[in-house]
């Protein structure tokens, strides 16, 4: 069987993390232990185009990815790796152009062909404002800055997939398969024909247009239902690129995808139990061979705790390469053709998303979905519907709120609490690398390149060229990126809380928390009032989205204006809202400078005694000094009995207003 | 957080100012149903400047289905005004879901954009109604606004009574209609065409059907205001883009000019606070209460014609305290 042996797929890690200079050598030790390709995660700030010494950067740089500014952090990023002969993808979104631009500057400065650039860039705005958050501009100019990279790239860089469209976050927010399915494709026949009308391709190129178009898909633990749904992919996505588009090669009508299994199931209780997870979810996207992954990142068991180590994350390498070399899944075709049982659960999916695709379509497509808010409350609904089925034992999760008896794990227990701390001195030191490089480089030719940046987005220009001049005069992300800004503005996405129906729940609890609701708000005169705020860069919602609709459905007034709030308007919103309670969200590892400058805020304007919660992925060591700093109860995804929580908030309440405390439910 | 509760001159002089501390204290202490709370309340409302009620700034409601882009046209609105140095506020009503009594607030940052104006206050609000209407706290909560800021806003989503509510307690009332839903139509159907003092066409950058409903809306505004003092103007704009706020905001100061005009303004702001002072009676006493006054009409004729609201307040706590303290008839 060895000669028909399938290639396997490309291995990845996540990471990056403090500097260009510590991710290139974890980078290069990775490549070393067996990795085949790069995944580059950069931090928030370069994510959302700000510079390290951007009053919102304040707690957020370094901490969940890579900070790059210019090229020279490019250079540093890449130092010793041959950009001919890497294939690196990199999660960026809102400034994507702009990592491909300094990509594309730092092959030029080494004399490679960018021709010879193999990659991904992300690319994907829609999935943006529906889950994770990076989002800087509008609806449209983000998608015409999509445009552009692809029709820049399909002639210029053609091995490079410009666009990846992502069901990953989707799932990450609570979506089911059939809303995975539809909502991927609905984004990829958005941005298909937003590139046939620009006018920018010649018609008979445009099958390379669609060849290049690739996706981003999770897999859950339902392994065998995520199979299906990744067979589904790939027979439509043949479908409408021949119908819709007219492919005549089947292979430009392949749907390639590269895979990051789940995180939203990995439990921060008993977190060894990840490691058969994260296996079994890969099993899913590499078991058809017909539907089987380009690229696939693992997770790693401890990210519900906070970063992983370099350990950690071999360990995940290690379960790739096991399944890629000693397994013998690679010597066979598709073992799934012909069961009538899977192809049963693909017709299901598909009738599913398509009549879903249906629906989207005639709203007006996905941007219209977007700005209305309906994409975002199907979200919303579904994820609440899971935190319902976990809350009534439907949904079985191992040591969640099953089989909760455990061994103290051995894990967890070295002295650094089994995760990565990012060296806090790190921010400063970028602060004054900044500062020193905008000192030192040639200003007026950053200034005429900006111009011209300026002039072409308010054009109808390709912003690539104008971008990748930039990169080589020395501009900086949150130069680039704010030029932007002033021409197209910025956007906030509808949150999609406000969905109409009951989210339910076990209903004794639910009716006896909906009582100390009402007791509460008549001994205080009016309903607790409840402000639900994520400081910081941070995108990732969901678990606020989570607190706001529980609050509300049993009886709160809650106020929530969705994700990256400067501290000060929190404690703006705090004080004119009349709030009882706050609650934070950060998921970025941020918390102790976010938590400092609420309070902070709070206590200067006479609000001191304003009970503040906080939830997040929070390392139990900090929960001391958080609590020291005024923080009144901490919540991580150990705890998701959201009851519990609420119970808690409630009395937090009732004591800062002198009334006795209920007690736990 | 239980802070002791200024005392109401004290705390009338700050909202004066529009002491943000005093406006966030002043806006609990309204909202607040206890009795004692309630007596304070009152206490405070006597104690705000009565001829600045009666006579000064630009109370406007706006309203509009859901979607219509009304926090985007707030914001502009908001921008252009604190631009000028005028202090602003604004009250956000969101319903109440009936069933079990909580809120979603919020848009905070939809109305105020990415920048902050230090001379602008938002609280939000529930409806707290069961059939769509506002809360009975809007109406005062507008008055401690009014003390200190130049321009109160109060939003809310035109669904069921809503948008009548608003109506009757604002200085001018401004409908946003969503182009292409068919919201013109139903606008004209509903039959609530003496709700707005000024249509607004928000999102004309979407062109020909914006350009449509506001034609629909110019036929059917001519017929219905033919013979009035006042035509009302149909304003088609885009709040993305900020295209045609001028001519909202001339039309708003029109409005307003108009009213002092007609010597309606006082006139008006007499007629809201009497009808708070009856609806109050209402909820506390029910309608044999207000039978027992001699019913709401003959009220409305002594309480309309009192602009001092110090004077409005000492006539409603007469007539509540009869009430409470004896059967009989109301003397009148």
């Amino acid at each position: 069987m060895s000669t028909s042996k399938d290639r396997p797929w490309l291995v990845r890690t996540y990471s990056g993390h403090s500097s260009a200079r510590t991710s290139n050598e974890l980078y290069r030790s990775n490549l070393a232990k067996g990795q085949t390709g790069l995944s580059v995660a950069f931090d928030l700030p370069t994510q959302t185009g700000y510079d390290p010494d951007h009053p919102l950067a304040r707690g957020e740089v370094g901490k969940v990815g890579v900070p790059i500014s210019h090229l020279d952090d490019m250079d540093i990023l890449f130092d010793q790796l041959p950009l001919d002969q890497m294939n690196t993808s990199m999660t960026i979104n809102a400034v994507a152009p702009w990592m491909l631009a300094l990509y594309i500057a730092l092959a030029e400065r080494r004399g490679i062909d960018p021709a010879k650039l193999q990659g991904t860039t992300q690319n994907d705005i829609v999935k943006e404002y529906l889950s994770r958050g990076t989002h800087i501009f509008p609806p449209g100019p983000s998608l015409r800055l999509i445009v552009d990279t692809i029709t820049y790239s399909v002639p210029n860089v053609p091995k490079w997939n410009p666009t990846n469209i992502c069901s990953y976050h989707l799932q990450e927010a609570g979506a089911t398969p059939v809303q995975e399915l539809a909502y991927a494709l609905s984004t990829a026949i958005m941005v298909l024909d937003a590139v046939r009308d620009s006018g920018q391709i010649p018609e008979a190129d445009f099958p390379k247009v669609v060849s290049r178009l690739s996706f981003f898909v999770n897999a859950g633990i339902r392994f065998i239902e995520e199979c299906c749904k990744m067979r589904a992919f790939t027979q439509m996505w043949n479908e409408i690129t021949l119908e819709r588009y007219g492919v005549k090669d089947a292979k430009q009508r392949r749907f390639r995808y590269g895979v990051q299994v789940n995180s939203l199931g990995l439990t921060e209780s008993q977190p060894e139990n990840n490691v058969q997870r994260i296996v079994l979810e890969m099993l899913a996207v590499v078991l058809s061979k017909d539907a089987r992954a380009r690229a696939v990142q693992l997770p790693a068991w401890n990210e519900a705790l906070g970063l992983p180590r370099p350990w950690d994350q071999q360990w995940s390498l290690r379960i790739q390469q096991v399944m890629a070399f000693e397994t013998d899944l690679l010597e066979y075709g598709d073992i799934l053709n012909g069961s009538p049982v899977i192809e049963a659960k693909m017709q299901e999916l598909m009738e599913g998303a398509n009549a879903e695709i249906q629906r989207v379509a005639e709203q007006g497509g996905v941007l219209a979905g977007i700005e209305s808010g309906y994409m975002k409350q199907v979200l919303v609904k579904s994820h609440a519907e899971r935190l319902r089925a976990i809350e009534t034992g439907e949904l079985t999760i191992v040591g969640v709120n099953k089989f909760k008896e455990t061994a103290e794990s051995p894990l967890t227990q070295s002295g650094d609490g089994g995760i990565m701390k990012v060296d806090p001195a790190v921010e400063q030191q970028h602060i004054e690398a900044i500062r020193a490089h905008r000192a030192s480089r040639d200003q007026d030719k950053v200034d005429i390149a900006l111009n011209t940046l300026r002039d072409v987005a308010k054009s109808n220009d390709n912003i690539m060229p104008a971008s990748i001049a930039c990169a080589h005069a020395g501009v900086t992300t949150g130069e680039w990126a704010q030029t932007l800004r002033d021409v197209f503005g910025e956007y906030r996405a509808p949150t999609g809380i406000d969905i109409s129906s009951s989210v339910g729940g076990d209903p004794e609890r639910i009716a006896a928390l909906r009582e100390r609701v009402t007791a509460t708000g008549s001994s205080l005169g009016r309903p607790i009032k409840l402000l639900v705020a994520k400081p910081g860069l941070d995108g990732h919602s969901n678990g606020a989205e989570q607190i706001a609709v529980k609050a509300r459905e049993l009886g709160m007034e809650v106020v929530y204006e969705g994700i990256r709030l400067t501290p000060q308007q929190i404690v703006a919103a705090a004080q004119e809202e009349g709030v009882h309670l706050v609650g934070l969200s950060v998921l970025s590892g941020s918390h102790t400078a976010m938590a400092e400058m609420v309070i902070d805020g709070l206590r200067a304007i006479d609000l001191g005694a304003l009970p503040v919660t906080m939830g997040g992925i929070i390392p139990e060591d900090e929960h001391v000094v958080l609590k020291e700093r005024g923080i009144a109860a901490i919540y991580t995804p150990k705890d998701s009995d959201l009851n519990k929580i609420m119970a808690e908030m409630i009395d937090l309440a009732r004591l800062a207003n002198q009334l006795d405390a209920f007690g736990p439910l | 957080m239980q802070t002791a509760i200024s005392d109401p001159q004290t705390l009338a002089a700050k909202l004066r100012l529009a002491d943000r501390q005093a406006v966030a204290e002043a806006l609990n202490l309204i909202d607040d149903q206890r009795p004692a709370a309630r007596a304070k309340a009152l206490e405070l409302l006597a104690a705000l400047d009565a001829d600045r009620l009666a006579n000064d700034g630009h109370l406007i409601g706006i309203t509009g289905p859901p979607g219509a882009g009304k926090s985007s046209l707030l914001s502009a609105l908001i921008d252009y005004w604190c631009a000028k140095g005028l202090k602003v506020a604004v009250l956000a009503v969101d319903p109440s879901s009936p069933k079990t009594g909580g809120a979603l607030l919020g848009d905070r940052l939809r109305m105020t954009g990415a920048g902050q104006h230090k001379n602008l206050f938002i609280r939000s609000l529930a409806s707290r109604q069961q059939l769509g209407g506002l809360a009975a706290e809007v109406w005062p909560m507008s008055r401690i606004l009014l003390a200190g800021y130049d321009v109160v806003l109060i939003e809310t989503v035109g669904v069921g009574q809503s948008e009548v509510d608003v109506a009757s307690m604002v200085d001018t009332t401004a409908y946003v209609v969503q182009p292409a839903s068919g919201d013109s139509i139903q606008f004209i159907k509903s039959g609530i065409m003496e709700v707005p003092d000024i249509m607004v066409v928000n999102k004309a950058d979407l062109g020909a059907p914006a350009i449509k409903a506001a034609n629909d809306l110019h036929q059917v505004m001519r017929r219905s205001t033919q013979g009035s003092d006042w035509k009302i103007p149909v304003c088609t704009l885009s709040a993305r883009d900020r295209q045609g706020i001028d001519a909202l905001l001339n039309a708003l100061e029109a409005h307003r000019a108009h009213l002092v005009s007609m010597q309606s303004l006082t006139m008006g702001r007499s007629a809201q606070q009497g009808a708070w002072a009856i609806r109050q009676l209402q909820e506390e006493f029910g309608n044999s209460g207000v039978a027992r006054l001699g019913g709401a009409g003959a009220i409305a004729r002594v309480l309309d014609n009192q602009h001092n609201l110090g004077e409005l307040l000492a006539s409603y706590n007469a007539r509540a305290q009869h009430l409470r303290t004896s059967t009989k008839v109301w003397p009148t």
